[in-house]
């Protein structure tokens, strides 16, 4: 009775194209918003998930994520380093600067200063010039995006000025680096130059990056550093997250994603359900003639689920599809830079897809279930 | 032969005996209540009618007079809310509910007013449902179908879709599909209502060639008195009981009894001659 079931489906192409346009559509709606709104709380903490050495991000207690930095005295890090169990440690400085571009144009940047024998903190992967090259006076290096923003319509390249707090800085290379969550060029140079390029301020070190001993556990270490210097040590991972999770607090963002998403799933449960339904109440007469005819119950509601499947799988598909054609389309845009479609968004969707199929066709099983088939007995 | 006992019906004669094979169908004192409380209707009272095998017995009546709930009861669609119903010596009442399902897709074909064809399935295809329902491969079941839609005359148009057919022509893919699993009993309720006075002597016809066989019982629901002289018998209902059964010459008498009864003109109905 799956051939039967198959044809009843596909039979009205209308009906059966508009469940899988509702499913279709719920689907995008789910997933590229999910998609995109991961991405986004991604973006808050992408300079944590930049810095690859370091698993140990030391700061003062107050700190709740990496934009808002209450910075700490010079000598912490040495404080950090006397810590039993601490490999190394070194200074890093994360703030905001004003970038003016020689025509006259400015734009805010997020300043990185990076350990001047270490590089800690470095960008992974250079697009042109070199890390080599920071130790040149007045070297930075910007990222690509950072870089397109700064000179519109321009290629990067490397040699152009930029003025900080009076000071010159000349493009010495182009990185490609994880996009932060407010869209300000990334701008990376040595620690101390970076201080010349800041705002003045008594206490400047925004962090103090370090790693445990090897062989020993990065939270012990993280709960002796705090113990020892008073000050908060997070694990690479417990920052991320706490970054993450004071954006999810303090901020619209999950609401208004919540609510598009659940536009999605309502939506995408409201069309496909009520087509679906739809089919079912037209075929009613038609389920109780297979009925009378000896169908039993357990079959008929093989044949809807199985309908439901179908349409749940290939609304999925087209809608999946959609989204992913989003983001392949969209990967080399500058402003939508680290959006992509993780698994987890489409396993995720998936399984909103399969409660949207499975409310959609409980109403049509009811419905069938409690069909008398002395129904097929009565006129039309 | 009339037998006119208000509710309790003797069919015991012999309507043919090359045709008839013993008793297929007997209803044992069914009523049959709707609703609860205040609402309830008693809608057949004690309803005590054998049906023979190898002959078509017509249900007629008026309106609402029950004869829909009766085959309903007869074909295991509704459950009575007393008495019991004997299919074939089977004893409805003996058996489950999974096995009153599998009893009646084996052994009950039905024909529907509205033909109840599945719009997206060709001629073939719904001929073969009730194949497909027995588990039947599905290359086997249409190959069956197609010999079922020769006998009906329709094997031209195998291959097209209901909305393609006329009602004619769809009430014999509807008769095909119902015989198609050779079943002991077939029900027809109003087979001919929705058809124009010729389709409907057609479908009739068809119904009395291929569907009347030593080993199966017919019932034909209708109150088309210009189909009355195809069955062997007319049992006539009225108020949820059985009013008479009748034979014979006496179906003549019947036809237009009943025709009268039902305000339907009545004219040059013959009785359909058994022998």
């Amino acid at each position: 009775m799956n051939w039967v079931a198959w044809q009843m489906l596909t039979g009205d192409r209308a009906k059966y194209w508009g469940t899988i346009f509702g499913i279709a559509f719920g689907t995008l709606l789910i997933s590229q918003q999910t998609a995109l709104f991961m991405g986004l709380m991604r973006r808050t903490a992408s300079q944590i998930d930049g810095v690859r050495e370091a698993t140990i991000w030391v700061m003062d207690p107050e700190v709740q994520n990496t934009d808002e930095i209450l910075p700490l005295s010079e000598t912490d890090v040495f404080r950090v380093r006397g810590v039993p169990g601490v490999s190394w440690a070194v200074r890093y400085y994360k703030g905001l600067a004003r970038a003016k571009v020689s025509d006259g144009r400015f734009r805010q940047v997020m300043l990185m200063g990076l350990d001047e024998t270490t590089m800690v903190g470095a960008p992974v992967e250079m697009l042109q010039g070199s890390l080599a090259d920071l130790s040149r006076p007045d070297g930075v290096i910007v990222d690509k995006a950072g870089f397109e923003y700064l000179w519109p319509g321009v290629e990067p390249r490397l040699g152009d000025t930029l003025e900080m707090n009076d000071r010159r800085a000349v493009i010495v290379g182009v990185c490609k680096a994880g996009a932060p969550f407010q869209t300000f060029p990334l701008v990376f140079t040595r620690y101390t130059r970076a201080l010349e390029y800041a705002p003045p301020e008594r206490n400047r070190l925004s962090f103090v990056l370090a790693k445990p001993e090897d062989g020993r556990d990065v939270d012990e270490v993280c709960a002796a550093i705090t113990k020892q210097t008073k000050l908060l040590a997070l694990s690479r991972n417990q920052f991320f997250w706490r970054t993450i999770g004071y954006y999810l607090k303090s901020t619209g963002i999950p609401v208004n994603f919540g609510i598009t998403i659940a536009l999605g799933f309502i939506v995408g449960t409201a069309i496909a359900g009520q087509t679906f339904y739809l089919f079912t109440l037209e075929n009613l007469r038609q389920f109780g003639a297979l009925k009378a005819m000896g169908l039993a119950n357990g079959r008929l509601v093989l044949m809807i689920l199985l309908q439901a499947a179908i349409v749940g799988g290939v609304g999925f598909g087209l809608g999946m599809g959609v989204t992913a054609f989003f983001f392949e389309a969209t990967k080399n845009v500058t402003h939508l830079a680290g959006f992509y479609l993780p698994w987890q968004v489409v396993l995720g969707s998936a399984a909103a897809v399969t409660m949207i199929v499975v409310l959609a066709s409980l109403v049509s099983i009811r419905r069938v279930l409690v069909l008398e088939p002395a129904i097929v007995f009565r006129g039309a | 032969m009339i037998s006119t006992p208000q509710n309790s019906v003797d069919l015991s004669f012999a309507a043919d005996a090359g045709r008839a094979a013993g008793v297929a169908v007997h209803c044992r004192q069914i009523s049959k209540d709707f609703g609860d409380g205040d609402t309830r209707v008693r809608v057949l009272h004690d309803v005590e009618v054998e049906v023979p095998a190898g002959e078509m017995s017509l249900l007629v009546g008026p309106s609402g007079c029950g004869k829909t709930t009766l085959i309903s009861i007869i074909a295991g669609l509704l459950d009575p809310t007393a008495g019991d119903v004997t299919l074939f010596g089977t004893p409805r009442s003996s058996l489950s509910a999974r096995q009153l399902i599998a009893y009646r897709a084996k052994n009950i074909g039905f024909v529907f007013q509205q033909y109840n064809l599945l719009p997206a399935l060709t001629a073939t295809a719904n001929v073969a449902i009730p194949l497909l329902i027995g588990r039947m491969n599905r290359e086997q079941a249409f190959a069956r179908a197609r010999s079922l839609l020769t006998q009906v005359g329709m094997s031209d148009r195998a291959d097209a879709f209901p909305s393609q057919l006329s009602g004619g022509q769809q009430q014999r893919v509807a008769i095909a599909r119902a015989l198609v699993h050779e079943p002991r009993l077939l029900v027809c309720d109003e087979p001919t209502a929705a058809l124009d006075a010729h389709s409907g002597q057609t479908v009739m016809e068809l119904l009395r060639r291929v569907a009347v066989q030593p080993d199966r019982a017919v019932i034909v629901v209708t109150h088309d008195n210009r189909v009355f002289r195809f069955g062997d018998r007319i049992i006539e209902m009225d108020d949820g009981r059985i009013q008479a059964v009748r034979t014979g010459d006496a179906l003549v008498e019947a036809a237009s009894e009943t025709v009268a009864g039902t305000g339907k003109a009545s004219g040059t109905q013959k009785a359909h001659d058994p022998s």
